[in-house]
């Protein structure tokens, strides 16, 4: 994927610029990927084609998949329950190749907002919502996302009533964690795609609610 | 819930038990089940299978008089190898 | 913030440390084949992600303040794949030596 880095007008669709890779001068850590990946496939231990379906597979995952799991919890109780009692089989079931992911699902309620964060190193639930943000990884938040949630939240935009509890999840082990945010006012009518489009990555870490829809 | 306590040890290596919950009482708001113990995993060692609990702290045990929400709370995953009784 | 005894450089929970930067990137496909690399070696047992961490830990804080998070992991992956006896540290020298030869940018000599 040739491209021009000093073109700054020029946007991923995730609105960010493209990170520069083909057209710089090589880096040691680049030299180092090539070589590690040469010797991996020359000793017999991967093929050019596993890696790059496993770069496809990886691809193919995003918060869209993890958003609708949220919209169909929100209109099929049974599933909520099935969710909550056991998010990887849930997911599974759904049809999302989750691989050997130990999921979670905590729900957002009007008393408890849950928020997640990895203290230790990044863990995040990669194989439903796909890799994470970068501010996920960051000391900032790694640091103070345990100790002082509501500052954090309103650097997000997100500012919440005392009377709602938070619960932070440090994701320290084998487990990773999806939020179900709160579903909206306003949105009886609409159904699970119409949902689904309501339900952005950061309110599935916590980090952000769900959207209003457009004139509700 | 079960109230335990977090050992109040410092190792050095690879240690998933976080130093800001040693020593901190808390309630344990689940058991998961068995994991390979990753201070052995790490160091490419046969793992013994360790019950992994999620542990609930109140933001006021963990952080006193600086917590923000005395109220709000913190789970965190912990092996039984790091728990005691409370 | 610095690493003690007792709380190692990378346990951050709790610390100071100022605002949460927003600002994020969309992955290179070197950092693509890194993650890649990762999760295939982990699924065929050549390591364990709790071996990567370990790595990633040891290599400490300057590490994490100079080197971007794919940068660090293609180190750990490697320190874990010479652990595991999978190449030597003199192929891997050698290689990189090859791939430099190929080209100055990524594209030249990426390879396949």
């Amino acid at each position: 994927m040739p491209h021009d880095h000093h073109d700054h007008e020029h946007l991923s669709p995730s609105g960010h610029p493209f990170r520069a890779d083909n057209d710089i001068p090589l880096t040691y850590w680049q030299r180092m990927e090539i070589a590690v990946r040469e010797l991996l496939v020359e000793k017999g231990h991967l093929t050019p084609a596993e890696i790059n379906a496993q770069i496809d597979a990886m691809d193919a995952r995003s918060p869209a998949d993890g958003a609708a799991v949220v919209a169909r919890a929100w209109v099929d109780p049974e599933f909520k329950t099935r969710l909550l009692a056991n998010a990887s089989e849930a997911t599974r079931a759904m049809g999302f190749d989750i691989g050997p992911l130990n999921l979670i699902a905590v729900e957002n309620t009007a008393e408890i907002h849950n928020i997640i964060v990895c203290t230790l190193c990044s863990c995040y639930p990669r194989n439903l919502l796909g890799l994470p943000p970068d501010w996920y990884k960051t000391r900032a938040y790694r640091s103070r996302a345990v100790k002082e949630p509501r500052k954090v939240l309103r650097e997000f935009g997100v500012e919440l009533p005392k009377s709602t509890q938070i619960r932070v999840h440090d994701s320290t082990a084998d487990m990773r964690y999806v939020v179900i945010p709160a579903r909206p006012e306003g949105t009886d009518g609409l159904d699970e795609a119409a949902l689904a489009a309501l339900v952005t990555r950061d309110s599935m870490i916590g980090t952000g609610l769900a959207r209003v829809p457009a004139g509700a | 819930m079960t109230k335990v306590r977090i050992k109040t040890m410092y190792p050095p290596g690879h240690v998933r038990a976080p130093f800001y919950i040693r020593g901190k009482e808390g309630e344990i708001e689940r058991e998961i089940g068995p994991f390979g113990n990753p201070e052995q995993l790490a160091y490419g060692l046969e793992a013994e299978k360790q019950t992994l609990y999620r542990v609930r702290f109140s933001m006021a045990e963990l952080w006193a008089e600086a917590a923000e929400a005395p109220g709000d709370t913190v789970d965190v995953e912990v092996y039984a190898h790091w728990l005691e009784e409370s | 913030m610095t690493d003690t005894p007792e709380r190692r450089w990378h346990d951050m929970g709790g610390q100071d440390a100022g605002p949460v930067p927003m600002d994020g990137h969309d992955f290179a496909l070197w950092e693509k084949r890194i993650d890649a690399l990762m999760v295939l070696c982990g699924g065929k047992g050549l390591f364990t992600v709790d071996g990567l961490r370990r790595a990633l830990e040891d290599m400490g804080e300057d590490a994490f303040e100079k080197y971007s998070y794919y940068e660090r992991w293609i180190a750990a992956t490697n320190q874990n794949l010479i652990e595991a006896g999978v190449y030597t540290l003199e192929e891997l020298g050698q290689r990189m030596e090859d791939v430099a030869a190929r080209g100055p940018t990524y594209g030249e000599a990426q390879g396949d």
